[in-house]
């Protein structure tokens, strides 16, 4: 698998082979295709911008020159948010929830990448089938039943555990190691066993430090699902105190915001704090998010 | 060579019944095991149960209170279908899907083919183009909601051109609206769906094609279009599952799928039966209607989009 990003440079298939004569409109056309792409990303970052200043000003001013403000910038929205909802409470649970996925997803899904790619076991055809079949299953027949179950069999409603359970296996991320797995040669591992190593023993030693970027691609895609997840975390706690960020900002649009005196200053200065964490680690990490890798482990 | 010879050392049938029984290596179950547990407990057993509900008259009881259930055929299926309610929802879901899944296919397919050519300052583009895909929904509702406000911005630099009512309260734009900005918020992903399927294209369909004289648009019509046809069917099955999932956006976006339920989704309507209502048995048949309702769309477009 070659693992081109989009800042890897491919050659241009039609200006590059087009002979001299026609390079001028190429230039031309490139340039133009260049500030059609610019002026749509802009468009497309414009509602950021907009989120980010609407969170600095103290009156929310929606005229035209309104969102490129050149003074009083102030902090209030973001004091205003904190003592409606707790910050720091909803961030943590926020990681905790997060924190517990990305735990699960990565052990759980190492594990069975392992075995499908590796080992030959009896049945290896059947639970990959499984897998298949596991991906095609839509959350929103599963939302009344896991419901019943968790909150109402189990009770686990407002606890961590009921919050994390149906995140903490995650079929892409086996997709994603498998992958990763199976180009790593057989030899390898054979060579290992004849040493005496055990299953265990050669998955973290041998295995995993040469899928490390396997590792950081799940660990990112995993991020973003729970951190940004709103439906099951709202279903399932009911105190403010064990609410993820998401849910407790949501419950403060949809009742609070009416009696507050600049409403959309604080509803933006928490969805500021909600989207900085995803955002950051993009950026960061932009060079991960590839292609091949997202392909991979949706196509498998 | 040494790796036959590895094998062979492991595969003695006579002396390691377990092999023959188990496979090579039998450990495999073992680290398997765990990720089979739980698509048994968080996937199979509700997935059965759901379409047990549906069949049931069930209903929330006390904890540990033994309560009768009784079997009522297709009772749940036949209030479900009657309510006119339901029908309004999988109607607004049509017209979502009907907006969304081709604006998505389209941008994502043209902006995919622009990005795939050396151009400056990609990293950029990369960034914004994915940036609404990795924040939470929550957070761009926000905002989405301030910008479309009837004293909003748009309507400002609109002025008289302003919708009355204004987007979010007009029962005819409300759920346009939405399925713009699902398309807005999941392009990212689908933009690399379609890089990752442009880098397959062979190099020497482009360059005959330029050879015969064929425009860029003739090049990417009966090139690149036909090229990346199974990347279209995923991305079509995958955006339509996305939709029919539609539920954070029209909760807070519209206040509940306002005005007048003209922008309830169906996962919405599931929550305000089954669990607001303490109506399970209801919102399971609805999730199992939906669930038909998406594999059937989903087929239909299988067919239709890999017809030669």
């Amino acid at each position: 698998m070659s693992t081109s990003t989009l800042g890897t440079p491919t050659p241009t298939p039609g200006v590059a082979c087009a002979p001299a004569a026609r390079r001028r409109p190429g230039t031309l056309r490139r340039m133009l295709r260049t500030t059609a792409l610019v002026a749509f990303a802009l468009a497309f970052l414009f509602p950021f911008y907009y989120m980010f200043i609407g969170s600095l000003q103290a009156e929310p001013d929606t005229s035209p020159a309104g969102a490129f403000p050149t003074g009083g910038l102030t902090l209030d929205n973001y004091r205003e948010i904190n003592t409606e909802i707790n910050l720091l409470r909803s961030l943590l649970n926020s990681g905790i929830f997060t924190g517990g996925a990305i735990l699960g997803t990565v052990v759980f899904g190492v594990l069975a990448g392992y075995a499908l790619a590796q080992l030959s076991f009896r049945g290896r055809g059947a639970l990959f089938g499984l897998v298949l079949l596991v991906q095609v299953v839509p959350f929103q027949l599963l939302l009344i039943p896991l419901y019943v179950l968790i909150v109402r069999g189990y009770g686990l409603a407002d606890s961590y555990l009921g919050m994390i359970l149906p995140f903490a296996i995650n079929t892409t991320a086996v997709f994603v190691f498998r992958q990763f797995f199976l180009q790593l040669p057989a030899d390898l591992f054979a060579a290992a066993r004849v040493d005496g190593a055990s299953e265990l023993r050669i998955l973290w030693s041998v295995a995993l430090p040469l899928v490390r970027p396997a590792l950081l691609t799940v660990v990112l895609l995993t991020f973003i699902g729970p951190w940004n997840e709103f439906l099951w975390p709202f279903l399932i706690t009911k105190q403010t105190d064990m609410q993820p960020l998401a849910v407790s900002l949501a419950n403060y649009l949809s009742n609070v915001a009416a009696r507050a005196a600049n409403p959309y200053g604080a509803i933006l200065a928490g969805a500021c704090v909600l989207a900085a964490p995803a955002v950051a680690l993009f950026i960061a990490f932009q060079k991960h998010f590839t292609s091949t890798n997202i392909g991979s482990g949706v196509k498998g | 060579m040494s790796v036959r010879l590895t094998r062979g050392t492991h595969q003695h049938p006579g002396r390691r019944p377990v092999t023959a029984l188990l496979g090579r290596h039998p450990v495999g179950l073992a680290l398997i095991a765990p990720y089979a547990a739980f698509i048994v407990l968080v996937f199979a057993y509700p997935l059965g149960f759901a379409v047990w509900i549906s069949f049931h008259d069930y209903f929330f009881a006390a904890p540990g209170a033994q309560v009768d259930r009784p079997f009522v055929g297709l009772e749940n299926y036949r209030a479900v279908i009657g309510d006119p309610g339901v029908r309004q929802a999988f109607g607004n879901i049509l017209v979502f899907l009907l907006i969304n899944v081709p604006l998505t296919a389209v941008l994502a397919l043209t902006l995919a083919v622009a990005l795939n050519r050396s151009i400056r300052g990609r990293t950029f583009l990369r960034v914004a183009y994915y940036v609404p895909y990795v924040t939470a929904s929550v957070a761009v509702v926000g905002v989405w909601l301030f910008l479309f406000s009837s004293d909003g911005l748009v309507n400002r630099v609109l002025g008289p051109l302003a919708p009355d009512p204004s987007w979010l309260v007009n029962e005819t734009l409300a759920m346009p609206l939405i399925a713009v900005f699902v398309a807005w918020k999941q392009l990212g992903f689908f933009i690399l769906l379609y890089l990752a399927a442009l880098q397959t294209v062979p190099k020497e369909l482009y360059e005959s094609a330029a050879v015969d004289g064929a425009t860029a648009w003739q090049r990417f019509r009966s090139v690149t279009v036909p090229a990346v046809r199974p990347a279209t069917t995923l991305v079509v099955i995958l955006a339509t599952i996305t939709g029919a999932n539609l539920f954070t956006e029209p909760y807070l976006l519209t206040g509940g799928g306002g005005p007048n339920g003209a922008s309830t989704s169906p996962v919405l309507l599931m929550y305000q039966r089954g669990i607001e209502q303490g109506a399970p048995d209801v919102a399971a048949a609805i999730g199992v209607l939906l669930v038909v309702g998406v594999v059937t769309v989903s087929m239909i477009n299988r067919r239709l989009l890999e017809r030669p």
